[in-house]
């Protein structure tokens, strides 16, 4: 006998449009949902509806172009789709890592959203039964001359301090870029990796007709009410307006979250699940309906069982709630002991909501065996949501766009002051966060990639190898071409890799863009992911997961496009310290690889306001070349000093110079080939396939010949040392000079205040 | 017999893991104690390590005092043991009295996390037996709350009974007369803010951290 209704499903009366549309669902979508449903949802049933199928839950309009990147290899333990990639890092252990976004809720509150976003992240991680090692967090606020963008920035980086710290995470890697592109809207993105026990995986997978449905961690509160489906699918018009938002956005708890993991990770440790799901967007929702979706079986909910912030709280409050620090598990009814025993050796609330069935359908019950409040099939969250194929269209001036270089600019008046002014210390930014916990960090932030030794997560014993962590973005070339400026985004990771002497074992994104009703915006997405996928699979780097975020636009102006990759790479015997960007003196200074030829969509470019023509060409197989050899030297502690030319050859040096205290005198390389451009080309075009590295004195003729044999074009091009940099006879600049003002940059712009 | 360190976890605690490796990696024995017990299960020496016991809400150490195992560690250092406090550890001992002082918010009012230079300035405490008197060390800060305070009375106590055991050379947070750490009258209970277990391997950027270990654990072998 079916218990009854409250709302009766079997009413044909018309719905009231006004309801499903202040949720957010679109007519098509309410009539899909009467449909699946043979009746209108009531709703409790659209509000839940609403939120899985938001674009922040669904991805219903990237899904269809996610489909063509590349995802598999042989050491990919999981991919897309979970919590988390997975991939095998060899003796029996894995590394799980993901990138997420926050940017709408830290354009709101900078601190909670920051610090909520890696909450999120966390959970994503911890819930594949990995222990959480290592955030970093690329992060782009509008520029420093803007008063509110100082406020972003200031909270965002407080937020990611304030929890990230105190839930014992390390921070150790991540960009900041200001530019104008994002003022008003922000990005905040944060990556998480963990290591675990190959055994210890846990899926988000519920099974076993009669097993119970345990929500543990935090209470449910009125916090974060359709946080995903108000604000991140949607976009800002006024800043003004933005603080009615305000309530949308969570509030996190650090102190749970650390209990949290804790008992979690002995909880799985102990085998104590079947499945296991962080809740995330869409809270009780999200992880109960693709758990049971996921597993192919029917769950039924009962609120009155879920442990509540505050009395009084509507059904829909409780389904969609965000609250955070919360975590839902699959358990067979023997082990809730043993479970409820963790959970209060570590002060954290556990609850029985729920139970598995083999009904296929997903329930929500007043109580147990009360009044049914919604009754739809288990997968028609998750896998029913709609897949939109929205109209794609390139800009139609992007050709003539292309052909306008940079290269008509004019030279600059004063080189050196222009390369001054592209060279920023971001130590402001990272020694608020702790980058060292765990005694792991080798190479933390501040350098081409980061570097971690790899323990076993179970006896805490050295395997003598390590991880190479690296995020990387670029707007600027990604504006100009999607597709190449994404390839170069993905080239350019591999060789920060590269220059730690790590070999890539997969890539996570993070494609932030504009408004994806905006046909161009549209484009620029699928143009994006084909440059990616093109660059994986030239590269070989698996895709093992992604988080999309749109809608990131300010009074109507939409982002330039800013795909941002996360990538984990295996360094096999880790025995001495990589070489880093510090400079030794009287070393001999080598290029590797050749200049940029190309101003366009350089730093440099964008600061004299021209932003078209086309961004570095990258030679993939090319680019591979170089990247191995790198690796290679690298491992063989041949290198002394070694850092990327993606900046540019000028920046490069200069960075070189300012983070390590040492001259350098340089001159300007010639091209492979063509005539020599003007100076302020090859000082400041931009060249991801190129690194400048320093060696020995003696061991330069002998390593010119060890590049030649691996088809990798060297070219001595000054030496370290002495108390100036010098570069042909373009820069000319006191060490000491430069270092101050490097150092000051960031702490005088944002010294400049935050008062609006 | 190698010694026995015991390191105290309280819910939020973080740095206990990197206590036992560093102290386990100079040949001693680590274990945890869970704060909710009340005995030592006689350990030769006890640390209080970094992190943000109880979720530091309050104040740093304010709840943590109140922890049952926290009378066992009185008892224990009235008793003349070995007791230190790392970063979180140091705020706890003074809150609890054990150790003279407080910590206040960094005079940058920002969080930091770098490489500090530490001078030795005595050895006659539990954590720098090993060491040289004058010695500098390259040892990493990890705090908010890590500028230390304290009366002009007891300043002037803590100079003229020799209990400031480590300063910064160069002072990132504002504590009075540069004091990184100090020790009790019994000088068998010492706190400091840098992270002494963070510089215990090259590969980590400092070794320097290792004699101030090896301090504690001749200590408390000694009492073996």
């Amino acid at each position: 006998m079916a218990p009854p209704v409250t709302e009766d499903p079997t009413s044909n009366a018309q719905p009231d449009p006004s309801v499903h549309r202040a949720l957010g669902l679109t007519d098509d979508e309410a009539d899909e949902i009467a449909r699946i449903l043979g009746r209108p949802g009531n709703q409790l049933e659209l509000a839940m509806y609403s939120v899985m199928w938001s674009e922040h839950c669904s991805y219903k309009s990237s899904r269809v172009h996610l489909k063509r990147l590349p995802s598999e290899a042989p050491h990919v333990l999981v991919g897309p789709g979970e919590g988390a990639g997975v991939v095998d890092v060899g003796d029996g252990i894995a590394a799980a890592f993901r990138i997420e976004s926050h940017n709408h809720p830290s354009a709101i509150e900078p601190y909670e959203g920051a610090a909520t976003g890696v909450g999120g992240i966390l959970r994503d991680v911890f819930s594949m039964g990995a222990r959480p090692i290592a955030l970093m967090d690329p992060l782009r606020f509008g520029p420093l001359d803007d008063p509110r963008s100082r406020w972003i920035a200031e909270g965002v980086v407080s937020g990611v301090s304030g929890y990230g710290n105190s839930v014992g995470v390390p921070t150790v890697g991540g960009e900041t870029i200001f530019d104008e592109t994002y003022k008003g809207n922000p990005l905040v993105n944060v990556f998480c990796l963990g290591v675990l026990p190959q055994d210890r995986l846990a899926l988000a997978r519920a099974s076993g007709t009669g097993n119970l449905t345990v929500l543990f961690g935090s209470s449910t509160g009125r916090d974060g009410i359709g946080g995903a489906s108000v604000l991140a699918s949607a976009s800002f018009d006024d800043e003004a307006d933005d603080s009615d938002k305000r309530p949308s956005v969570q509030v996190g708890d650090p102190f749970e979250e650390k209990r949290l993991i804790e008992a979690c990770l002995e909880i799985l440790e102990a085998g104590l699940v079947v499945g296991i799901q962080d809740l995330g967007a869409a809270g009780i929702t999200g992880a109960a309906s693709e758990t049971s979706s996921k597993g192919g079986v029917g769950m039924d909910l009962h609120l009155s069982e879920v442990h509540v912030r505050e009395a009084g709280m509507e059904p829909f409050e409780i389904m969609i709630s965000e609250s955070q620090e919360r975590m839902l598990a699959i358990i067979e009814p023997a082990k809730l002991d043993q479970l409820v025993a963790i959970c209060e050796k570590w002060e954290i609330s556990a609850s029985v909501i729920g139970t598995v069935t083999g009904s296929g359908r997903f329930r929500v019950l007043d109580r147990p065996d009360g009044d049914v409040l919604a009754d739809i099939p288990a997968d028609s969250l998750d896998d029913a949501a709609p897949l939109y194929h929205r109209p794609m269209a390139e800009p139609a001036d992007h050709a003539d766009a292309l052909a306008d270089t940079a290269e008509t600019l004019p030279a600059p008046a004063n080189a050196t002051a222009d390369l001054v002014g592209l060279v920023a210390d971001p130590s402001w930014v990272y020694s608020q966060y702790d980058h060292q916990l765990f005694l792991n960090t080798v190479e933390g932030p501040g350098g081409d990639a980061a570097v971690l030794r790899l323990k076993d997560p179970r006896t805490g014993a050295s395997t003598g190898r390590g991880l190479g962590l690296t995020t990387d973005g670029n707007h600027r070339w990604c504006a100009l071409d999607p597709r190449a400026g994404t390839a170069a985004v993905v080239a350019e990771s591999v060789m920060n890799l590269a220059c730690v002497g790590a070999e890539p074992l997969g890539l996570v994104n993070c494609l932030n863009f504009g408004n994806p009703e905006h046909p161009e915006v549209m484009w620029q997405l699928s143009e994006s992911v084909d440059g990616m996928a093109e660059a994986c699979d030239a590269l070989g780097v698996p895709v093992i997961g992604g988080n999309v975020s749109l809608y990131n636009e300010s009074n109507g102006s939409n982002i330039d496009p800013s795909p941002v990759v996360g990538m984990v790479g295996l360094i096999a015997e880790l025995d001495r310290r990589p070489p880093g960007l510090a400079l030794v003196p009287n070393t001999t200074l080598i290029l590797l690889g050749g200049p940029g030829t190309s101003l366009s969509g350089s730093a440099w470019a964008w600061s004299q306001g021209h932003r078209r023509g086309a961004p570095p060409a990258v030679d993939l197989a090319a680019h591979a070349v170089v990247a191995d050899f790198v690796r290679s030297m690298v491992a063989s502690g041949r290198l002394l000093s070694v850092h990327d030319l993606a900046g540019g050859f000028g920046p490069a040096i200069a960075e070189m110079v300012a983070s390590s205290d040492v001259g350098a005198t340089v001159d300007l390389p010639p091209p492979a080939s063509g005539p020599r451009p003007p100076s302020h080309v090859t000082l400041f075009a931009e060249n991801p396939s190129a690194v400048l590295c320093a060696v020995d004195p003696d061991d330069a003729a002998a390593f010119h010949q060890t590049a030649a044999d691996a088809g990798v074009p060297s070219r001595t091009v000054g030496a370290a040392g002495g108390t100036h940099l010098r570069i042909d006879h373009v820069v000319d600049i006191p060490v000491t000079e430069l270092r101050a003002a490097w150092r000051a940059a960031l702490p005088d712009a944002l010294g400049s205040g935050t008062l609006q | 017999m190698a010694a026995r360190v015991g390191v105290v976890l309280f819910p939020g605690s973080n740095c206990e893991h990197d206590t036992i490796e560093a102290v386990r990696g100079l040949g001693g024995d680590a274990e945890v104690l869970w704060h909710g017990d009340d005995s030592l299960g006689g350990v030769d020496a006890v640390v209080i390590p970094g992190g943000f016991a109880h979720g530091d809400y309050l104040r740093p150490g304010a709840i943590a005092r109140f922890s049952p195992i926290m009378d066992a560690v009185r008892d224990f250092a009235a008793a003349g043991g070995p007791v230190v406090g790392i970063c979180n550890g140091f705020q706890v001992l003074t809150e609890a009295g054990l150790l003279p002082g407080a910590l206040q918010k960094n005079a940058g009012l920002k969080f930091l996390c770098a490489t500090a230079t530490l001078r030795v300035e005595t050895t006659e405490s539990v954590l720098t037996s090993a060491a040289q008197s004058g010695a500098e060390l390259r040892i990493p800060i990890n705090h908010f709350e890590g500028n230390y305070t304290c009366d002009d009375e007891t300043l002037a106590m803590l100079r003229s009974e020799d209990r400031v055991v480590v300063r910064y050379v160069d002072n990132p947070n504002g504590s009075v007369d540069d004091i990184a750490g100090v020790c009790n009258e019994g000088r068998n209970v010492v706190g400091l803010m840098p992270h002494p277990e963070r510089a215990s391997h090259d590969l980590l950027g400092s070794s320097d951290g290792a004699v101030l270990l090896q301090s504690l654990l001749d200590t408390a072998a000694a009492g073996v």
